[in-house]
């Protein structure tokens, strides 16, 4: 099946190819059968791309050790829902993830646009192929997933226990969705420069796509966060490591073209700056897979092995697509790319959505430059250097304050020219609930202690307020027009205008997320301490007390998977109990064949299983580390003691039995004389907001997605008009 | 006043702020910045009381339990020379012996100080060898 796997992506690279040539040069010379060609070229290489993804997935399944990447990231004692997730853990299985997906994506689009934008299309499919092909090269030439060995090794090496968490079966393939997804538009908007047909119709084509690509994105990035929060031990979501950043900068420039297109939707304007935005967006998520793979820049995820060869190609197609974007853009300036029209008024809707994309692509700027700087600083004084999250922080928050508040009005204002009075008259309402909110924090909180998180918390509940008001106000107006009930008239109103208040939607779930991220940056209490069994440390008015230790050997297909050591904690708050939390630390044995037969389950990697009890005021949270330094001398001992039985000549199945007597004998020591533990403990205000407010987005960003009640009937129209239109042009 | 000599007075100022405020940045982040080294780098030219990002592998063996932090010595990843590292604060879960670590340090006579919560270690996306690793866990 290796070898199908192989002819499969050879098959492609050369598809891709032909189809690009097709493409283009049925479109230059008129030729429809070569543009069908192309269209029918990406539908195969989706076909050949799905059937190499099966083959290796089903490789990883069956634990197929012959093959190289399922015997070095897979193991038999890895569960078979993480193995399905392992072939993404490697360079090659990520890679062939992001050209199934990227010729899937594409082919759904081609196949849902069929009729739309026929001059456009050609050229769209093309740059599909063209990235494509290079996924294909790239799998095909450096990062072969079906290399093979002869003699399979009896096990595989294993998943990084880190990744055994459910969020990352699901994130990588969220953030390759919105990536390649993004290239949807981005293929599209080439295509229309390429032939000078800018109107609003590629956008209104790709929208759907535009739309799924962030939200994916985002989803990918929120269950990352979550991943670090509960899995990673530090006991934080967001470190602005270079690869978070990654993912978050097309998110940012996806956020600034969703509402900067609605200019150019209803007034013409900003053409120049939509298209630079899809384009930038497009770069910047190859750019996201990049910084993954490459490891040009330190980071926590090092996904990079030995002798990596594909920073150059990476660097050669970014290269062209940023020449090929800029030279398209300069050269279709002074034409089709001109302004309909002009702002009237800084005091206008047009102005806010404007002031929204500048301060995004500000927050984008800022994050690129700070992910960038070792690489600017080695170019400029010819040493490495870094930032930290405190010059993030000093940037992006302020940004980020002004982005809430923007959120709020720019929903509001008037398109054209507005008032003040005008403007004051809708948001009187929010604006006094908001200031009713402040009241009440600086009486009944401690908010007031820091300034930047109490501004951040009125704006975003002024946004909250306003789209909540929105919401309100239309739903009245529809009761009463059609004598609906509040619940029926609601869900109306968002039918009929499903982008609009979807995006309301939206709002409100980022504020929550703002709030989240505020509360639980400034308010957060966080000690690190080693306890014994029975000594207790106060972290934020809770006492957590370490009540004794837990220790158990846990199995898998009858091999051991991993040693669970950990402690059972009790939280009290005035005396009272309102938590029990049961913090592990795993450890997953090696095969290292150096390593003595005790010291390989305790010298391999482990993982924290957080203690956590969410709520929504607060997170009690706690991660163990334990000292099992003290453990070691009688592991030494033991496999000394190993060591000289299988020199003595003890047969294979006395080893084992005295194994498992010496595993169960240091687990049960450990339950009854734990060494001192380290522990990393958390009270987090509202944490939980950021999860919710997260779904809350989701939620808004389907309502929004989801096509409106007469769309599938314009959509059949559309068809119906390009098929008479076409049939017209060959009589 | 001319609609158009308005506009470019408008660009004119827009793009003035977006320089400003860039080269505020620029600046920033070169006076905030923390030098990349390692251990060979920090033992020819540290000065005390600069922070430092060093990078390098943990030497095996070489991780302690110390009060509430630890002590352990980074290495250079080609080479044999260390410098020892005292560090408090959380220990992210693949830190052992071997790996690769990122820590911002600063010199406190012959040892270097960790700042809190700095110290990163990469995560391989698969397992590494640790034969070479022998030495104790955290």
């Amino acid at each position: 099946m290796a070898t199908v796997g192989q002819a499969c992506l050879l098959i492609a690279l050369g598809l891709c190819g032909y189809g690009a040539v097709a493409s283009i040069y049925g479109a230059r010379s008129g030729r429809d059968a070569f543009v069908l060609s192309g269209r029918r070229s990406l539908f195969a290489v989706a076909g050949l791309a799905t059937v190499a993804f099966v083959i290796l997935e089903a490789a990883f399944l069956r634990s197929d050790f012959h093959y190289t990447v399922v015997a070095t990231h897979s193991s038999l004692t890895t569960p078979w829902y993480y193995r399905l997730a392992a072939m993404w853990s490697s360079q090659e299985g990520s890679l062939l993830l992001w050209l199934f997906l990227l010729a899937v994506w594409s082919s759904v689009a081609l196949v849902l646009l069929r009729g739309r934008l026929r001059d456009v299309a050609p050229y769209a499919t093309a740059v599909q192929l063209g990235l494509a092909g290079f996924f294909s090269g790239l799998l095909v030439f450096t990062a072969q997933p079906f290399e093979t060995v002869p003699v399979a090794p009896s096990d595989g090496i294993g998943l990084n226990p880190l990744l055994r968490h459910p969020s990352m079966m699901i994130h990588p393939v969220m953030l390759y969705s919105g990536y390649t997804l993004f290239s949807v538009p981005f293929a599209f908007v080439v295509g229309a420069l390429v032939v000078r047909r800018v109107d609003a119709e590629w956008i209104r084509a790709t929208r759907f796509f535009s739309l799924a690509a962030w939200l994916c994105l985002g989803f990918g990035i929120i269950l990352g966060a979550r991943w670090s929060y509960s899995e990673l031990g530090w006991g934080g979501y967001w470190a602005w490591d270079p690869v978070e950043n990654a993912s978050l900068l097309p998110w940012l420039t996806g956020t600034a073209f969703l509402h900067s297109v609605m200019i150019q939707e209803k007034r013409g304007m900003l053409k120049i700056w939509n298209a630079s935005l899809v384009l930038a967006t497009g770069i910047l998520a190859i750019l996201g897979t990049f910084l993954v793979r490459s490891g040009i820049l330190d980071s926590i995820h090092a996904f990079v092995e030995e002798g990596n060869t594909i920073a150059w190609a990476f660097t050669a197609l970014i290269s062209v697509l940023v020449v090929l974007s800029v030279y398209l853009v300069i050269t279709r300036r002074n034409d089709v790319l001109r302004s309909e029209a002009r702002l009237d008024s800084m005091f206008s809707r047009e102005a806010a959505f404007l002031a929204n994309n500048l301060v995004l692509v500000g927050v984008t700027f800022v994050v690129f430059w700070g992910t960038f700087f070792p690489l600017i600083s080695e170019a400029v004084t010819g040493s490495k250097a870094a930032v930290g999250p405190p010059w993030f922080d000093r940037y992006v928050v302020p940004l980020v304050l002004i982005l809430v508040l923007l959120s709020g009005i720019g929903p509001v204002i008037a398109w054209r020219r507005t008032t003040v009075a005008r403007l004051w008259g809708t948001v009187r309402g929010p604006v006094i609930f908001s200031a009713v909110v402040a009241a009440l924090l600086l009486v009944g909180t401690n908010a007031a202690q820091d300034t930047e998180s109490l501004i951040l918390f009125l704006a975003a509940t002024f946004a909250i307020a306003v789209a909540v008001h929105e919401l309100w106000r239309g739903m009245r107006a529809r009761q009463l027009m059609t004598g609906e009930g509040p619940p029926r008239a609601l869900v109306g109103l968002v039918r009929r205008n499903r982008r609009r208040y979807g995006g309301y939607i939206v709002h409100i779930g980022v504020s929550l997320i703002f709030i989240g991220v505020a509360a639980s940056s400034a308010f957060q209490h966080e000690r690190d301490a080693v306890l014994r069994p029975g000594q207790s440390a106060r972290v934020g008015g809770y006492t957590y007390t370490y009540l004794r230790p837990t220790a158990k050997i846990e199995q898998r297909a009858g091999e051991l998977e991993r040693i669970s050591l950990g402690s059972k904690i009790r939280v009290t708050k005035g005396g009272k109990q309102v938590a029990m939390l049961s913090p592990t630390r795993g450890y997953y044995p090696t095969n290292a064949p150096m390593l003595g037969v005790l010291s390989r389950y305790f010298i391999g990697d482990s993982t924290s299983e957080v203690g956590l009890k969410a709520g929504w005021r607060r997170d009690l949270w706690i991660a163990e580390q334990p000292h099992i330094s003290n453990l070691m001398p009688i592991v030494r001992k033991g496999d000394a003691v190993f060591a000289k039985a299988a020199a003595g000549g003890v047969s294979a199945q006395m080893r084992a039995i005295f194994l498992g007597q010496a595993l169960n004998g240091l687990v049960a020591r450990y339950r009854a004389s734990a060494p001192p533990a380290q522990f990393r403990i958390i009270v987090s205000p509202l944490t939980g907001w950021i999860w919710f407010g997260a779904m809350i987005v989701l939620f808004g960003g389907f309502v929004a997605i989801w096509p409106a009640p007469g769309a599938a009937r314009g959509l059949v129209r559309a068809r119906y008009t390009a098929r008479v239109a076409r049939d017209l042009s060959r009589a | 006043m001319d609609p158009a000599r308005k506009r470019l007075i408008r660009l004119v100022v827009a793009l003035t702020v977006a320089l400003l405020l860039a080269g505020a940045l620029a600046y920033t982040s070169f006076s905030a910045s923390s030098s990349a080294v390692t251990p060979s780098q920090l033992l020819r030219s540290a000065t005390p009381g600069r922070s430092y990002q060093l990078t390098g592998k943990v030497v095996g063996g070489s991780i302690a339990h110390v009060g509430d932090g630890i002590t352990f010595r980074v290495r250079d990843r080609a080479g044999t020379a260390s410098v020892p590292v005292r560090y408090t604060g959380e220990i992210p879960d693949p830190f052992r012996d071997g790996r690769e670590v990122i820590v911002t340090v600063h010199k406190d006579g012959g040892t270097y100080v960790g700042e809190k919560d700095s110290l990163v270690t990469k995560c391989p996306s698969k397992f590494a060898d640790p034969s070479k690793a022998t030495g104790q866990p955290a």
